[in-house]
């Protein structure tokens, strides 16, 4: 039987709060509602008291609460609806989360989890459309997960667990309903490296969370016509695995960047610079990047595709790239 | 109160301001840089609330938290050390003076965005009932936070969860420069807490007596209900804002008017109240000048202290960070 996103979430977070003591989950609608997205559906009446808490309104407040309950001994997760709301805590993510353990002089851990989703494609319109993982992704302090399978939405969240740092795990809108099998376990699993998900010898396509669907159908289409892409789903967006991508590019010496964001001041701006830093020599053709194009996104459907990069644009880019 | 009791809080608070005096001569000789906040004036809070705490209770402070960490057991040679930005200061340097952290003692820093602390402190505080630990935490903040959505939000929750906190709003009256009344539409500070159906009250920031009865009771409360707590301490920093404060917002006038309530003198005027005799008087007055000598020593063996301290090695940096 396949496993939805979502359920791999829940099952994850579940058995997280089972086996981690002194964890909780707190955050808007957790608990009566059964989370924005139904990941912690029922889990106020299956755990005890305390464990699950439904914040108000008020996200500097309860993220800096979790701050604070991490620096306690405790092991918080923080759920923040969107990326889109959690601008309203970025004090208390960049000025004390990230940053608290090395201006202490490295004595005061925050082994704290932020959990958010991110991301466009369902009519939402601006506010509720933002791709700013990459800009969280710019803090030193920080580490950024992007689950993009039903298995790192599974087992992410507990790896995450065990650092002693702040990690964003950045969940996508779209992915929710994505359906894969999913193991007890899984051998060697790691939260550092990215994941090349199909070899190839072409070119290098780079991206990673809610790309990764549209890029694969991509992919499995040139592949129908001989053309063979290296797909990379980064996972990490902080720190980045430069090793898998610059070796990547060693072997298919061309590369696309497919990134939701926004183009300027990017992480597809970082990781082309990381590439023409690194691996100059080895291209034969420069990087190129697809990216959202720089407007807010608009309500309207048609609006809304023609912005942010379908299956359709990676295509035809590909095969430009390779003319 | 037993004179040996507001003996002890008159040392503390003389040597908060020997600490704050010697800071600022430092900060003249350019060994202290950056930006520095004096508490001078402002003494009997810190010098209050801290007697009541045992070492295991959290205390998070602001960018004026020099006092609160030397009170709260952080010794001056850490202290002075961090403000140089040598390897053996409390924070090895990272930190500087609004950045004092010290583990061992509880004391979590030391915030520069105003307000920020306070839901972290209700975070400190929500740990420690939840893991049943028998501690206090308490926040201090000025009453410039109380513009900030951090501390409605903190309030908030604290109240709404029975978070057991003791909420220290540090009212000297100007937000940097900009007066209470400029910049906020309640100007009773106590009527915005109990808005948030908590017990709060007001104390008289300038004495030290007053202090140490209102916070026992707060304390006492917070240990018996499980509930927070607000106290509003009405007080007056002397000094400018900041080294670089030119002081265009206030007069003169008011400065020397509340200097007149200077909480050192108030306390020592307290003690001899109460002594009768002439030859007590005498004997108060000499024992002073030998604690005065003490203090000078502490201090001057802590700047040496930071003045022999190394530098970090640039090399560290990354070492155990990420």
């Amino acid at each position: 039987m396949k496993t939805s996103y979502r359920e791999a979430l829940r099952a994850g977070l579940k058995s997280t709060l089972n086996s981690v003591k002194n964890s909780f989950l707190i955050g808007e609608d957790v608990g009566a509602y059964g989370g924005t997205y139904a990941v912690s559906l029922n889990f106020l009446k299956e755990f005890e008291e305390g464990k699950i808490i439904d914040a108000p309104l008020s996200e500097i407040g309860f993220t800096g609460l979790g701050i604070g309950a991490a620096i306690g001994g405790m092991k918080p997760i923080v759920e923040i609806m969107t990326i889109n709301f959690a601008l309203l805590a970025l004090d208390q993510i960049i000025n004390t989360a990230a940053i608290t353990k090395f201006m202490s002089g490295d004595q005061i851990n925050i082994p704290l989890i932020i959990r958010m989703t991110s991301g466009g494609g369902r009519q939402l319109a601006a506010q509720h459309s933002h791709s700013l993982e990459g800009w969280l992704a710019h803090i030193p302090g920080l580490t950024i997960l992007t689950p993009s399978s039903v298995i790192d939405a599974r087992f992410m969240l507990e790896y995450a667990m065990k650092e002693n740092s702040p990690v964003i795990i950045v969940e996508h809108a779209l992915l929710f309903n994505e359906k894969a099998d999913c193991p007890e376990s899984v051998e060697n699993y790691q939260i550092q490296k990215a994941n090349v998900l199909q070899e190839g010898s072409d070119l290098t396509l780079i991206t990673y969370g809610g790309m990764i669907p549209r890029s694969v159908k991509a992919c499995e289409e040139l592949k129908a016509e001989g053309k063979n892409i290296e797909l990379i789903d980064l996972r990490v967006l902080r720190p980045l695995d430069n090793e898998t991508i610059f070796n990547s590019i060693k072997k298919t010496h061309r590369v696309l960047i497919v990134d939701e964001g926004w183009k300027s001041g990017s992480l597809s701006a970082e990781i082309s610079a990381r590439i023409v830093e690194n691996c100059f020599y080895d291209l034969d053709a420069p990087v190129q990047r697809l990216c959202r194009k720089e407007v807010p996104i608009p309500y309207a459907h048609h609006l809304e595709e023609a912005i942010i990069p379908q299956k359709d644009d990676i295509l035809k880019k590909i095969k430009e790239m390779l003319k | 109160m037993e004179s040996v009791k507001l003996l002890n809080l008159l040392k503390d608070m003389q040597r908060i301001r020997s600490m704050e005096e010697l800071c600022a001569e430092l900060y003249t000789q350019e060994k202290i840089r950056g930006f520095l906040h004096l508490y001078i004036g402002e003494e009997a809070v810190a010098a209050g609330v801290m007697s009541l705490l045992k070492p295991e209770d959290n205390v998070l402070g602001t960018y004026r938290e020099h006092a609160h960490a030397l009170l709260k057991g952080v010794s001056a040679r850490k202290i002075f050390a961090e403000m140089f930005g040598r390897v053996d200061g409390c924070s090895r340097g990272r930190g500087g003076s609004m950045h004092l952290y010290s583990k061992p003692e509880r004391f979590f820093g030391g915030t520069a965005i105003v307000a920020s602390g306070i839901p972290q402190a209700v975070g400190l505080a929500f740990a420690s009932k939840q893991l049943k630990e028998n501690r206090h935490t308490i926040c201090f903040f000025g009453e410039g936070a109380m513009a900030e959505g951090a501390f409605h939000e903190a309030m908030n929750m604290a109240s709404l969860w029975k978070i057991p906190i003791l909420f220290c709003c540090e009212n000297n009256f100007y937000a940097m420069g900009t007066a209470l009344s400029r910049s906020q539409s309640q100007t009773n500070l106590v009527l915005k807490a109990k808005a948030y159906v908590m017990e709060a009250e007001s104390v008289d920031g300038m004495n030290v007596i007053d202090v140490v009865e209102k916070t026992s009771r707060a304390l006492e409360f917070i240990s018996k209900e499980q509930r927070p707590y607000f106290l509003e301490f009405q007080t007056y920093r002397f000094r400018p804002h900041s080294m670089f404060d030119p002081e265009l917002y206030r007069e003169k006038k008011e400065v020397e008017q509340w200097k007149t309530k200077d909480p050192i003198a108030f306390a020592k005027n307290e003690i001899i109240k109460n002594l009768t005799f002439e030859d007590e008087q005498k004997n108060f007055v000499n024992e002073w000048e030998k604690t005065l000598k003490e203090i000078q020593n502490e201090m001057k063996d802590a700047i040496q202290f930071a003045d022999n301290s190394p530098l970090e090695d640039v090399s560290n940096l990354h070492l155990e960070s990420w």
